[in-house]
């Protein structure tokens, strides 16, 4: 990878930061999972030859710049119960996408908050908000509680309902 | 390879693990004690728990969620229509790309709804137009362009 990429190729604010050749190989051997022994940062350690109060450090420092969200477990909705996963999609005006995504991705039902671009004619949704519950008509009521916090700003709207998980791995990059 | 829709058995102890775990996991030299302690578990019993709960995927990872904008990398929703006679074979191609971190099947015209994840952004282009070449259908990308806010926690 490069050490680093002009901002204008990375959406607003979101850029990459200064990640050095360690901290990458921390990142590889992590990206699976952490292991699942009783020392689990020691074990990391060991095998990327340093102490473990680096591991430490250069985990915490990642996520004070985000590049970790969090470290912790990814759970599988539908094994969980909230079987029903809605992705609904909105179209806003530009001008207004910014007020009304920070309020949408504020409800307490909302995971994943999104601009992304239309495709016009056949797709004109430009905000996304994942949505899940236990039932489709739960779904359906949070997204009507996303239609009525837009109000008149909502000019078309669609919940695209997920009938199977293909694959889910999370992501795999090579050092 | 469509995985089972149907919700797993848990017990209670299971419950109070998964919501633990996904808060902020302890940087400390024996974080599963300490989080084992905190729910009045011995430490082996987390940690057998926490297998079973991976192998029988409850959860589909433990360990650090990764930004991967933040270092350099890039992640991409991207849609294809697939005709439904064709559904399977093009599950199977597109899956078998490493560049493919999650893939849903989904209820639209649009009907299989994937996430890209390169080490660059050049990868991406790449990996689409790969796509394209394996599976004879167009891939629409829909690059996030702003981000309102992300937090895949459920309660168990």
């Amino acid at each position: 990878m490069p050490d680093a990429l002009p901002r204008s190729e990375v959406p607003d604010g979101q850029g990459p930061t200064e990640l050095d050749a360690i901290d990458r190989r921390l990142i590889v051997a992590t990206q699976a999972g952490l292991p699942r022994v009783a020392r689990p940062y020691d074990l990391l350690a060991k095998q990327l030859a340093m102490p473990p109060e680096d591991v430490l450090r250069r985990l915490q420092r990642m996520i004070d710049l985000g590049v970790i969200r969090r470290i912790g477990a990814v759970p599988n909705h539908y094994a969980l119960g909230y079987t029903a996963n809605g992705m609904s999609v909105w179209d806003v005006a530009d001008e207004r996408i910014d007020d009304l995504g920070a309020r949408v991705g504020a409800l307490e039902f909302v995971t994943h908050c999104y601009r992304r671009p239309r495709r016009l004619p056949d797709w004109p949704y430009n905000l996304f908000a994942m949505v899940h519950g236990k039932t489709r008509d739960e779904v359906l009521a949070q997204v009507a509680g996303i239609a009525a916090l837009l109000g008149a700003d909502c000019r078309a709207y669609d919940v695209l309902f997920s009938t199977a998980i293909l694959k889910k791995t999370g992501l795999r990059i090579s050092e | 390879m469509a995985e089972r829709l149907a919700p797993a058995t848990l017990d209670d102890i299971d419950r109070r693990l998964i919501n633990a775990l996904q808060g902020d996991f302890p940087l400390v030299r024996e974080p599963y004690r300490q989080v084992a302690e905190s729910l009045g578990l011995g430490e082996d019993e987390l940690l057998r728990r926490l297998d079973l709960l991976l192998e029988r995927r409850v959860l589909t990872r433990f360990g650090p969620m990764f930004q991967i904008e933040r270092a350099g990398g890039a992640f991409v929703l991207a849609a294809m229509k697939v005709p439904e006679a064709d559904f399977d074979r093009v599950a199977a191609q597109v899956n078998a790309f490493p560049e493919v971190a999650h893939n849903y099947r989904r209820e639209h015209a649009l009907n299989m709804w994937f996430v890209l994840a390169t080490a660059t952004p050049e990868g991406i282009p790449k990996a689409i137009a790969a796509i394209e070449a394996v599976t004879g259908l167009p891939v629409f990308p829909f690059p996030k362009e702003r981000e309102y806010f992300v937090e895949m926690k459920l309660r168990a």
